[in-house]
């Protein structure tokens, strides 16, 4: 109930702020099992995903936070498991357990997932080179659609240090579902994810 | 029909007014329907009338929306009619702050603009602080703004970007506050009916623009300014001018003035409302957009709001400060 609340309020809060408009241009909004993969500029580009999605799609939709960071107080805890669902993943390379274990998981529960495959956040319009992640799961699960989209000007929101958000408006465009091709290389399949990806820029 | 109206409280006149305008929007949206409905010969056609018709139609429902608004800050009193415009001016300044890029820099101004500046400047027409609320934004913000921009320590493209906000501050908030701030003003023999006001300035301008557009598309003359504006034209610009100004002068009735003045008000209201809609187009054109709504880039989720209530953020204040001058207010 109180989970229900808080999300109709950040649903609330993000539409007053950014408009928070989701552009559908090479595919619709559809429920089957996706891997959205997006550029990464703000701590707001997961809840901005999270508020396009149409409500239908929000539910069956998870996201990958940092364990450390998002499970420090129990309100962040709450927040990211009662309200967002989201996949916990630990950054720290001392833990032998596969970083991807918990996508995997995830996928194989039939959870569609968001990835920001950069890795990090950047800070500058180009997106960083992505990660191997995306082509791990991709080739594992080749069931699942992977579905690129370009998240625009969220950075502008709220820049680091600031603590009061000013509203503009903000879109996510969804581009056109892409696989990897048969024997496709690691490297190539991330670089034309990649310039999917930046090519929503223009659209 | 005209008498049995006159003999009305000012209370039942505005509501008379409210049940023509529904009635001829429904007229209006019950006709388009019947248009929709029609088949045609071959493909070609079909798809332009369409096209026509979907045009038509987004008219006729911001039409809808508009005097929807208007109603419902009639019954609920000025207080009501002030937050609306308010949530207005947020979202028409939402609209142009995203297509104008800002740098981080700017961020602090963003916030005061949005969350200072905005409430305040509403507040002072609420409270009727006239002479205030008339150099608040020019004189104050104008010269305080540009100091939170300094402190943020980023000198790159600086009078640009205050440049540009400062704009946006003056048609999105400043010109915009003009319009809720004439249902405060006390104009001699005229209680009660200020909604009239407002609504007079916005039929006016909104039937100019909507006369200039039609016989610029009929006439096809050589634009004015090209590179800014294919359809701008001085012909088609004097007779949507010119037919507003009579229009104006036939809805004397409504307003406080005789024919002749009613005229000269409109006249007034109507070059300030296509100039300034004008000049909002060459901020477009050098932003490389063809609305602030547009879907041709992936900058925006705009609605276009701006681009509807630009000429009446550019007529509002003229007419406001205009009539007060003449009544001496």
């Amino acid at each position: 109930m109180l989970a229900k609340l808080m999300s109709y309020f950040l649903l609330g809060l993000i539409r007053f702020l950014t408009g928070a408009q989701a552009r559908w241009h090479g595919c619709p909004p559809k429920a089957e099992q996706r891997i959205y993969f997006a550029n990464h500029q703000s701590h707001a580009d997961l809840v901005m995903i999270w508020a396009a999605l149409p409500k239908e799609l929000r539910h069956i939709t998870r996201a990958i936070a940092a364990k450390d960071y998002w499970t420090k107080s129990p309100f962040r805890q709450w927040l990211t498991t009662e309200v967002f669902h989201v996949i916990y993943v630990s950054r720290d390379r001392t833990s032998d357990e596969d970083p991807l274990e918990p996508l995997i998981e995830a996928l194989a529960n039939g959870d569609s997932i968001i990835l920001f495959p950069e890795g990090t956040r950047g800070h500058t319009g180009e997106p960083q080179a992505f990660k191997a992640g995306l082509y791990n799961l991709a080739t594992r699960f080749p069931n699942v659609v992977l579905v690129p989209a370009w998240i625009n000007n969220v950075q502008h929101v709220l820049p680091k240090g600031e603590v009061v958000p000013v509203p503009v408006l903000c879109s996510v465009t969804f581009g056109a579902p892409m696989q990897v091709a048969d024997g496709e290389e690691r490297r190539t399949f991330l670089d034309r994810a990649r310039n999917a990806v930046v090519a929503l820029r223009d659209v | 029909m005209y008498h049995y109206l006159k003999n009305l409280g000012p209370t039942q006149q505005v509501g008379a007014l409210f049940i023509i305008v529904f009635g001829l929007l429904l007229l209006s949206s019950i006709v388009a329907f019947l248009m929709s409905l029609r088949e045609h010969g071959d493909d070609e056609t079909g798809d332009r009338k369409r096209a026509e018709l979907k045009n038509l139609d987004g008219i006729i429902r911001t039409s809808w929306l508009m005097v929807f608004v208007f109603w419902v800050g009639w019954l609920s009193g000025p207080l009501v009619a002030l937050s609306l415009f308010g949530g207005l001016s947020f979202f028409a300044l939402r609209e142009f702050m995203t297509l104008s890029p800002t740098r981080l820099g700017d961020h602090r101004s963003l916030v005061l603009a949005f969350f200072v500046v905005l409430p305040l400047q509403y507040w002072l027409v609420a409270t009727e602080h006239f002479d205030m609320f008339a150099v608040f934004i020019p004189v104050y913000v104008f010269l305080a703004l540009p100091i939170a921009s300094a402190l943020a320590n980023d000198p790159q493209r600086f009078l640009e970007r205050n440049a540009k906000l400062q704009w946006g501050i003056m048609v999105c908030i400043y010109g915009m506050s003009h319009v809720p701030a004439l249902l405060m003003l006390k104009f001699p023999g005229y209680d009660h009916r200020n909604a009239f006001m407002v609504f007079f300035l916005v039929l006016v301008v909104q039937f100019c623009m909507a006369v200039q557009h039609l016989v610029s598309r009929k006439l096809k003359l050589p634009p004015a300014a090209p590179a800014i504006s294919m359809s701008f034209n001085w012909p088609s610009w004097w007779i949507g001018v010119f037919s507003a100004s009579l229009f104006g002068a036939l809805l004397a009735g409504i307003t406080p003035w005789v024919p002749g003045t009613a005229f000269a008000f409109s006249f007034i209201a109507c070059v300030a409302g296509t100039m300034g809609h004008f000049v909002m187009k060459a901020l477009k054109r050098d932003r490389g957009i063809p609305s602030w709504g547009g879907n041709m880039r992936a900058v925006t989720g705009a609605g276009g709001l701006l681009d509807r209530v630009d000429a009446l953020c550019f007529a509002a204040p003229v007419f406001f400060h205009s009539a007060r001058w003449y009544f001496d207010l």
